[in-house]
């Protein structure tokens, strides 16, 4: 039989996680391999069949794979809600930012436009902005996300903090900074190190040589 | 004739591929309505991952995660989540079929009785003007254990031809030959559950992330415990991305640079000399045949910094524990067999076999790749991995059958070879069952031209597969949630299918077909005894018993009960097998592992004035195989909707070439037209191209007929081409066009 060294340790999910209150729904895009299980498994809920609230999006095709798996950051002060006109994205006591709600969205995309992340998408076919509800019909059930159940390579992850720590690398982050704004999320991101503080979204990183830089050494660096 | 009754075009206006893009009654179907989960497996690549399918009346509505079975958790791929749309199919054949140029698609509907009779009349016909090798058959291993082993009886006893090959043959035979040759057995080293314990974990010509996503999770787990990731692969793939070492190398160079990092290994004294005293043997001549394979001429021969292969054997050889995996890329090469053997050596070398987080193993590509090429439907091979050539083997499982040993036809041809018999005029007939082989074979052209020289030919197949167009007689099989059996995963692992929905129509199991043949061929006494898949399952145990690839202990009950058993297990009481080689036993006659000596050579086509690029066709992760099924799949196909020509921007720029542009790609077979991808993330001197599609869309009219003299794999992974600058075209599409498909009764595009 597996063990919890090499296995997850899981048995059933939904028995896990039903009641606890210190599960964490966890993004690391340096593990995502952009296959879209994601979002072909987003389409298969219940509540929203046939379409998928989350994307996946490629950084930048041209110079790598490196993809990134869409999902609603569900911040503790959403801009995205601010901005609607409509009134029409609420915010449950969970913490968790719902999609917009019909009748009252009425496809202006201001949240398309507010959100840092870029996660709401407005759609045409529908005349409404759709996003990520972090599973709420699966979730308040003790059920991992769906995304983060068929996730193949655990880029997107749900479980509880000290089950984290266990079991990965890295350390947990939920702050970031856009220039002068600080926003705060439900959804954790990977780090190698929290000690820094906020991740500053506009700074590039440190420029050292990395193979990816140039994978097959036509600069003559191996 | 085995020709097209009518256009390529009239018969995709009416069999397909259209697109499902919704289950059966629509998005906004009531989910109460669901009866009944039914837990089973993926239908597609040789992880098997488990999955509950949803079920309604007699459809399959939709999928729910496994939580509980240990390969997968509930992780699936997106081919695994959307699999359950080939079910209620608007391509779905529920009648059999023959060629009538006159009907509306090419094909009348016939009763069961005009199908089989015809079909046994053209077997009968054939074999008494030509004798019965000159009937073949293809079979395919998306089959399950004991469908495999029912084909292999069928072929040999009921057509009695020895001509009996299968699609394995383009997938596993390289990486089988290898580990029979040198470890006595052909099966994954470890159970999957091996590589988190891993201190090394080193990718050759393995694009797990697309070709076996949830392997990409125990990768994983073991870097999360501080694994290093070595990644020998011509281009960046979505694992390589962060790996610790990127061997980024020339198509076909494998055995190059794998034979550098021996030499590596032995010049530093990395190497266990204990272990390759006490448990190996040929070790001398296989360092003889890297004596000069240094890392600066290894650098010449692939491309890959000197550096970076002193790198990754230091990782290799330094560390306690190690796992390597290949795949296809270098397998597919007239090299496979050599590459296989070259990564044993690495293995034997550093005595990382038969220790927890130690192996070498291959990464079984097709759904039963593992079980199939155990059971029956390889040309040279009897039940159990038994040598149809061995006076012994061939004597008991003709006790077994029931037969005289000598009514057991010897070795066949494989695959490649048996079109090349059609055209030789030694094969006249076929029968052919879930296998595609006209877009699965290299040169199109020239397999295309085979099947219209056949006198008759036969297919069983639930959709009518580009291949399936030029059949005579077209008899409705089952699809795999059909019908019950078992499988056997990548990993070793006996699996249990089972059953959701009867088939449609007036569609039949495949092994109920063919025990109906059987019995019109006037063989029934050989089969009668099969009332269930259990029944084979059964006798494949006793068949199987005391075999290379023994399931004896393997039950039914056992399957369901434990989560899969894996082989060998040669008694009920035995747990089964999930480390192979433990205290360094092999499976060879003396107990040793061997070492090859390989010493490099040339692809058989190499680039030149005329030809100065090199092709190498590979997999997306949203599409299957030949595409028969996945091409099918609405939502698979948004993902990733054509072929795209990968093309670095150096050698873009020297043609004119931007993203999106047309271009055309011609090498000695052929040529063909699509768009480009324009990327950093491939050689220079390299593109690649997904070889999924069919008609003008396929890869495989490009790629070489070469075969591995020993496994007769073709040289997929290594072409030459020239490439050509047509005009512009539409950006290329990604998956961030997906859109929401709203109208649940469309079935195509076209009707939208």
């Amino acid at each position: 039989m597996e063990d919890a060294a090499t296995g997850t340790g899981r048995a059933d999910v939904g028995e896990l996680y039903a009641g606890r209150d210190d599960v964490v729904f966890v993004i690391d895009q340096s593990r995502c391999i952009g296959c879209n299980a994601c979002v072909a498994a987003c389409a298969e809920c219940g509540t929203h069949r046939g379409e998928s609230m989350i994307h996946l999006e490629y950084v930048d095709r041209g110079s790598t794979v490196q993809t990134a798996p869409m999902v609603c950051m569900h911040c503790e002060d959403p801009t995205c809600a601010e901005v609607c006109p409509a009134d029409a994205i609420k915010q449950n006591e969970d913490g968790v930012v719902q999609t917009s709600l019909k009748p009252r969205c009425i496809g202006c995309s201001n949240c398309v436009n507010a959100c840092p992340f870029g996660v709401p998408k407005y759609m045409a076919e529908i005349d409404q902005m759709m996003k990520c509800d972090m599973c709420y019909d699966r979730t308040s059930e003790g059920l991992a996300p769906m995304c983060a159940t068929v996730c193949p390579s655990e880029a997107l992850w749900y479980g509880t903090r000290e089950e984290f720590t266990q079991r990965r690398q890295g350390q947990l982050l939920s702050d970031w900074d856009f220039g002068n704004a600080h926003i705060t999320t439900k959804v954790a991101t990977v780090v190698t190190d929290r000690e820094p503080g906020p991740l500053d979204v506009l700074l590039g990183r440190e420029p050292q040589f990395r193979w990816q830089d140039d994978p097959f050494a036509l600069e003559g660096r191996g | 004739m085995a020709t097209r009754p009518v256009t390529e075009e009239a018969l995709v206006e009416r069999y397909g591929p259209h697109l499902n893009l919704a289950p059966p009654g629509g998005w906004q179907r009531d989910g109460d309505e669901v009866d009944r989960l039914v837990r089973t497996h993926c239908c597609f690549c040789g992880q098997q991952c488990s999955l509950y399918l949803k079920v309604a009346g007699n459809e399959v509505v939709g999928f729910e995660p496994d939580y509980a079975f240990p390969f997968n958790e509930g992780k699936l791929c997106p081919k695994g989540v959307k699999r359950y749309l080939q079910g209620s199919h608007p391509d779905r054949l529920h009648d059999p079929l023959e060629r009538d140029p006159d009907a509306p698609g090419g094909f009348r509907t016939v009763t069961w009785e005009r199908a089989l009779s015809r079909t046994v009349d053209e077997i009968q016909r054939i074999q008494e003007r030509y004798g019965n090798d000159a009937f073949a058959m293809l079979s395919g291993v998306s089959l399950t254990n004991e469908k495999s082993y029912l084909i292999g009886k069928f072929a040999r006893l009921a057509l009695g031809t020895a001509n009996l090959d299968y699609n394995g043959r383009l997938c596993m035979v390289s990486a089988g030959a290898a580990n029979k040759k040198s470890l006595g057995i052909d099966r994954a080293s470890n159970a999957w559950d091996d590589i988190p314990r891993a201190e090394v974990i080193y990718l050759a010509g393995a694009n797990v992330a697309e070709c076996a996503p949830i392997t990409t999770s125990y990768i994983w787990r073991a870097r999360d415990h501080g694994a290093k990731l070595i990644v020998q692969d011509p281009r960046v793939t979505p694992i390589a991305r962060t790996a610790d070492v990127f061997l980024g190398l020339k198509p076909g160079t494998d055995s190059a640079l794998l034979g550098s990092v021996l030499h590596v290994l032995i010049a530093r004294d990395w190497i266990d000399h204990a272990f390759i005293e006490a448990h190996t043997e040929g070790f001398d001549a296989a360092a003889e045949a890297v004596r000069d394979y240094t890392p600066a001429w290894a650098s010449q021969v692939t491309g890959v910094p000197a550096n970076r292969i002193f790198d990754a054997a230091e990782l290799w050889g330094t560390s306690e524990t190690g796992m390597l995996l290949h795949a296809r890329g270098i397998e597919h090469q007239t090299k496979g067999v050599e590459n296989v053997m070259a990564c044993i050596n690495l293995g034997l070398a550093t005595g990382k076999y038969g220790r927890p987080g130690c192996g070498v193993t291959t990464i079984t590509g097709q759904g039963n790749g593992q079980g199939g090429r155990e059971h029956g439907h390889k040309c040279d091979q009897l039940p159990g991995n038994r040598d149809i050539t061995n006076p012994e083997h061939r004597a008991y499982i003709a006790d077994v059958w029931g037969c005289a040993e000598s009514e057991i036809p010897g070795k066949g041809l494989t695959a490649q070879e048996i079109i090349e018999a059609i055209h030789a005029d030694e094969i006249k007939g076929l029968l052919s069952i879930c296998f595609n082989p006209l877009v699965s074979l290299p040169d199109t052209a020239h397999t295309r031209a085979a099947l219209e020289k056949l006198e008759f030919y036969a297919n069983i197949d639930f959709f009518l597969s580009e291949t399936a167009q030029f059949a005579d007689v077209v008899l409705a099989g089952s699809l795999h949630e059909e019908d019950e059996g078992t499988s056997t995963s990548a990993e070793g692992r006996v699996i249990k299918i089972n059953q959701a929905i009867d088939p449609p129509g007036n569609a039949r199991k495949d092994w109920q077909i063919l025990l109906e043949i059987a019995r019109r061929l006037g063989r029934g006494r050989y089969f009668d005894h099969f009332v269930s898949t259990q029944d084979m399952f059964e006798e494949l145990r006793v068949a199987s018993k005391g075999g290379a690839a023994d399931y004896y202990g393997v039950t039914w009950q056992r399957v369901e009960d434990e989560q899969g058993v894996f082989w060998p297990c040669p008694e009920i009481g035995h747990p089964g097998t999930r480390r192979l080689y433990e205290g360094g036993r092999f499976y060879t006659p003396n107990g040793r592992g061997r070492f090859n000596a390989v010493s490099y050579r040339d692809p058989a086509e190499v680039v030149d004035d005329e030809y100065p690029i090199w092709l190498t066709t590979g997999r997306v992760v949203s599409q299957y195989l030949s595409g028969t099924q996945t091409r099918r799949i609405g939502p698979l196909v948004t993902q990733y909707p054509e072929p795209l020509l990968e093309i670095h921007p150096q050698l873009a720029d020297r043609h004119g070439i931007a993203d999106g542009d047309l271009v055309r790609v011609t090498s000695r077979r052929n040529s063909m037209t699509l768009p480009a991808r324009v990327v950093t993330t491939i050689r220079p001197d390299t593109v690649f191209i997904p070889y999924h599609w069919a008609g003008a869309q396929a890869a495989n009219q490009l790629t070489n007929r070469a075969l591995d003299p020993v496994s007769k794999i073709p040289e997929y992974k290594v072409s030459t081409v020239r490439i050509e600058r047509l005009g512009e075209r539409r950006a290329v599409v990604d998956s961030r066009d997906t859109r929401l498909y709203t109208d649940a009764n469309a079935t195509s595009p076209r009707e939208r």
